[in-house]
Order: C-alpha cells, then structure tokens, then sequence
C-alpha cells in the first residue's frame, strides 16, 4: 500500500517538476524569442561597423557577449594547465602528505561558494592597492583569475575521474613495452582519455560563463562598451541580465534582459549537451 | 622527469592559491574576532550607530536553506524514484537529460524568470508584503538544488536497483515495493549526502537570494518576509559602497560561509568514505541481507494479502 503511495509521489514530483521547469523556460523563451534579432545585439549601429568596433554600440547587448567570451577565454587559459596537470598528478602520484592536502583542498575548493572567490579577488586588489600598486583596480584579469579558481576543481576532478576510468591493462601493456611514465602518459593515456577530459573542459567553460556572483565582485560594469584591455572593467552577458531586470528604465531595457536571458540560457545549453554527449561516446 | 616536476609545479601552484584564498579571508576577517567590542556578531543592523551585526543574516541563509531542502528532499526523492522504476524506464532517460539540463542553466535566469513570474504572483496570491520574500527566493533555490540532489541519489540508487532487481523480482516483488522497502532504506547515506550537498548550494548561491529575498537585514517572522543572505550582503556591500566601516561585516560573512560549507564538505567527504568502505567490507552480504529484508517484508506482505482474501471471501 505504502509503495503504491510512493510510486504516486514519484509521479507526481516528476509532474510537479516538469511544470515548473516548463513555466520558466517557457516564459523566458516567450519574452525573449521576440526580441532576438540584429537589433538585440547591435542595437541601431550598423552590424559590420559594430563587429569591427568602430562604432560604439549602446541599446545593445554585442559588448556583454564579447565581455563574457574574453572573460571565459581568459579563465580557461589560465586554468587550464594547472586544472590538469593537477588531475594528472593526482592520479598517478605516490601518496604522500602533499598529496592527500591537495586532494583535499580540492575538494574542499569544488565547494567553496561562488561570491568567496568574488570576495577573494576583491581582498586582493584591496592588498594590493595598499602595498606595491596603488593604481590596481578590479578588471578583466583579476575576473579571469578568480574564475579560473572556480573552474580548477572542476578540471582537475574530470581529468582525474577519465584517467581513472582506463583499464588497467593499458598502462601495465605499455610499461611492458617499455615506455617511461611520461611515454605513457603522453602517447596512450591521455590520448585515451581524451574525450573525458575535453568534456571536463566544456563543463567548466559552461560553469564560468554562466557565474554572476564572481565577476559582480571584481570588474563587470553595465556600462563599458566593448572590453578595452585586461586591465580595463568590461560588460558580461549575466550581469547585464541582473543589472537589467532590477533596474531597468524602459521596456527596450528589459526586453534587452530577456533578450540576453534566452542568448546565455542557448549558449549554456549548447555548452552543457555537448559536453555530456562527448562523454557519452 | 621533466613533465613530472611540471605536473608537481602546477599542482604546488594550485595548492598555494587555495592556502591563498582561505588566508586571505581569515586574515581580512580576523579584526572582527579579536576586537572584543565589535558587534559584529550581533543581531543589531544600525549603520548610522555603527552596528554592523550579521547575525540576521546568518540566520537568514540558514532559513532559506533549511526551506528549500524541506521542499527539495522528497521532491528529489520523487524524481529519483521514477527513474528507478522499471514501468517507466522509457521516460527515465528523459527526466535524466532533463535534470543534465537543469544543472546547466545559468542562476541568472532563474532569477530574471522569477522576478517577473513568481514574485508577482505571491504578491497577488497571498496579498502580504511586496512579494520579494524568504518564500520566493527558498522556492527557486529548489529548482537550484534539485538536480544536484537528484544526481546524487540516482548515482547511488541505479547500480543497486540493477544488482536487486533479479533476486526481487524472483521473490514476487514488483518494481515500486523494491523501491519503498528495499532500495530507500539502504540509500540513507545517500540521502544525507543529498540533503547537504543540497543545503551547501543554496546557502553559497548569491544570485537568488539578492534578487528575490528583498533584503531586508532583519529577522523573518513568517515566510512572506523580506530577508538577507550572507551571500547576498557580500554582494550588495561591495557594489554600493567603498571603503567604509561595513567591510569587517563583509569579511565576516565571508569566514562564516566559508566555514560553513568547509564543515558541510567535509561531512560529505566522511559519509562518502564510510559508505565505500562498507560497500567494500559487505559486498557480498549485501545481496544476503537485501534478501532477508525481502523476505521479511514479502511475508508482511503475503500475511496483508491473505487477510485481505479472508475479507473478501
């Protein structure tokens, strides 16, 4: 009797959460989709001179794409090395104290809120400010920097999880052959868990182009226009929706939020399903 | 030889940042433990007396956190469920895309949707208060949480509905009794890791509560209240303002989050460990006990079914 209650629950809840998620998504593609087109992204300046970035752009939302494409960019580079490498090592290394800390506080960083690595970029530039230079401000950089922590879990703990997912034969075969670990690691291993690992990068490119809290707190204004530098603020696609939605001044403005709404939820889901479905072959 | 000293670099540099980050907000938050007159840990909110407590804050995280769960835990359950079912196994593949999918949408929308959907409508519905409440941010964290929740159920629940499923079925169990009397029951750590896994991502979520709780630093008496995150008052602080006698509370609320979800990590990790170790001891007298308990409860059942047959006749 009481299974039977279950099973009605269990269809109920997955009733409940279809309705939900439909009602979201539903409104925010019927207040976005009208407003997709040129005008959403380039506002009334014209398209060639606007990409070329020799007309400033002002009811549109290019300058937020290129602000999260460069801020995502430059996270990514600058984590992806370490975000691997440190997958790598961990799945190889002997155990040691140094390893069981890193593991550890890699875990413990997964975990970690997202507006702490907000917060820890902004205790930088205010060290910094007060120490070696006092010009520092928060900017592209520093955004990249702290995103590049929020992303370096997720790399490391994906690489690790594909490396560990290879028979063990593999690596048993290729030492008979007598390769060198690195030989291994190089020419069959990471090879072989290439698809793993490109996955884990995808999801992470996703995670930091979706995050608000980090850039809010070190460098992303509503108004910059197009990204000047590294070390200038810049506009980013999730904080253009905050910003919007809370404090709009017309309807052009918040038809801009939804615009820019349905573009990121598009481009997180384009992110997101190829991701797992890499992971899947 | 090479390659491997690089590796270790790369790994001491991330292990330096980490120690970094963590210093960092110990340090900067440091002068609100050793100042003995600070009110920082205080319900009182009067900036313009210079008392900066984020007590109510603290317990406006925790509130929203703990409702969202209540809501979540047997919404998840739920949903878990259906996938283990074996009458639904056609759409299971589904619910599990769609749940890939609800973990990538970005914060931001759900908030953006929530605003112009949800918190109009609490305000008409239940006419209290501007809408922008405890209630309205605790229901969209649901939807935060809910795949996170439901993953780790269902990685959990799958493998052992598969390794059950035989010995179930040859004791005449159908799919929904497996599920209620045999797989939930084992599944406990499981759940309590969902729970605060759960309860850690709404607490460290900034958006939603910045943009629906109204954040209001007080004290909710009733979920129509306006509250405010720790989260969200790292956020609102350091967008309004610079330099000002508020920046110890930020710190503040910064340490206490962090330590927060440091203890929820580690509980996580503990509970994950004890269950792999005693997956690892019982492996084979899982299958052995799984088959009492549904012995146990098959009886229950045949002794319920004759005396509803007795009835009938």
């Amino acid at each position: 009797m009481n299974a039977k209650l279950f099973q009605l629950w269990c269809l109920m809840s997955v009733a409940i959460l279809l309705l939900c998620l439909s009602l979201v998504i539903g409104f925010i593609v019927i207040k976005g989709a009208p407003t997709l087109g040129l005008s959403l992204y380039f506002g009334d300046t014209p398209m060639l001179e606007a990409i070329l970035g020799l007309a400033p752009i002002w009811d549109g939302i290019w300058p937020a794409c290129i602000g999260t494409i460069s801020v995502v960019l430059g996270a990514i580079s600058l984590a992806i090395v370490p975000g691997i490498a440190t997958g790598i090592w961990l799945t190889y290394a002997k155990a040691s104290i140094f390893k069981q800390a890193l593991e550890l506080s890699v875990v413990i960083l997964a975990g970690v809120p997202s507006i702490l690595m907000g917060l820890f970029g902004f205790t930088l530039i205010v060290l910094l400010r007060n120490t070696i230079a006092p010009s520092a401000n928060s900017s592209l950089l520093l955004s990249s920097l702290c995103l590049a922590m929020l992303i370096i879990p997720y790399l490391s703990v994906t690489t690790r999880t594909a490396l560990q997912a290879l028979p063990k034969s593999l690596s048993i075969c290729a030492s008979a052959l007598g390769m060198t670990p690195w030989q291994q690691q190089r020419y069959v291993l990471l090879p072989q868990a290439k698809k793993g690992i490109v996955s884990g990068v995808m999801l992470s490119i996703g995670r930091a182009a979706e995050d608000t809290a980090v850039i809010m707190l070190t460098g992303a204004v509503a108004n910059a226009g197009l990204p000047g530098g590294i070390f200038e603020r810049y506009e980013a696609l999730p904080f253009t929706i905050f910003y919007f939605s809370s404090q709009y001044q017309s309807q052009t403005e918040l038809n801009m939020a939804f615009g820019a709404a349905l573009s990121l939820l598009c481009f997180t889901t384009i992110i997101f399903s190829s991701a797992s479905a890499m992971a899947r072959r | 030889m090479m390659a491997e000293r690089l590796q270790q670099i790369c790994s001491a540099v991330v292990l330096i940042l980490i120690l970094a980050l963590f210093g960092f907000l110990f340090w900067f938050a440091l002068p609100v433990f050793i100042n003995p007159n600070s009110s920082t840990f205080s319900l009182a909110w009067q900036p313009e007396q210079g008392q900066f407590g984020i007590l109510s804050m603290l317990a406006a995280s925790c509130l929203l956190g703990l409702v969202a769960l209540i809501i979540a835990l047997p919404v998840a359950l739920g949903v878990c469920g259906f996938c283990q079912l074996e009458q639904y196994k056609k759409y299971s593949v589904w619910i599990r895309r769609l749940i890939r999918f609800m973990a990538g949408i970005p914060t931001v929308v759900y908030g953006i949707a929530a605003v112009f959907l949800l918190v109009p409508f609490i305000r008409e519905t239940f006419n209290q208060g501007s809408g922008f409440s405890l209630l309205a941010a605790s229901l969209m964290l649901v939807l935060l949480i809910l795949p996170v929740m439901v993953m780790v159920l269902d990685a959990y629940c799958q493998p052992l509905t598969a390794r059950l499923s035989q010995t179930a079925a040859s004791m005449g169990f159908t799919s929904p009794q497996l599920l209620f009397h045999v797989t939930l029951p084992a599944a406990k750590p499981a759940i309590c890791s969902a729970a605060l896994l759960g309860f850690s991502r709404a607490i460290g979520d900034t958006l939603l509560p910045l943009m629906l709780a109204g954040n209001a630093p007080q004290l909710a008496s009733s979920l129509f209240d306006s509250v405010r995150a720790l989260t969200a008052h790292i956020g609102l602080v350091i967008a309004t303002e610079h330099g000002s006698a508020e920046y110890n509370s930020l710190f503040a609320a910064g340490f206490l989050l962090l330590c927060i979800n440091l203890f929820i990590t580690l509980s996580v990790r503990k509970l994950g460990q004890s269950q792999q170790q005693g997956a690892g001891k019982k492996v084979r007298s899982d299958l052995a006990l799984a088959t009492t308990q549904v012995t146990n409860v098959n009886t229950s059942i045949n002794t319920q079914s004759c005396s509803d047959n007795r009835q009938t006749t």
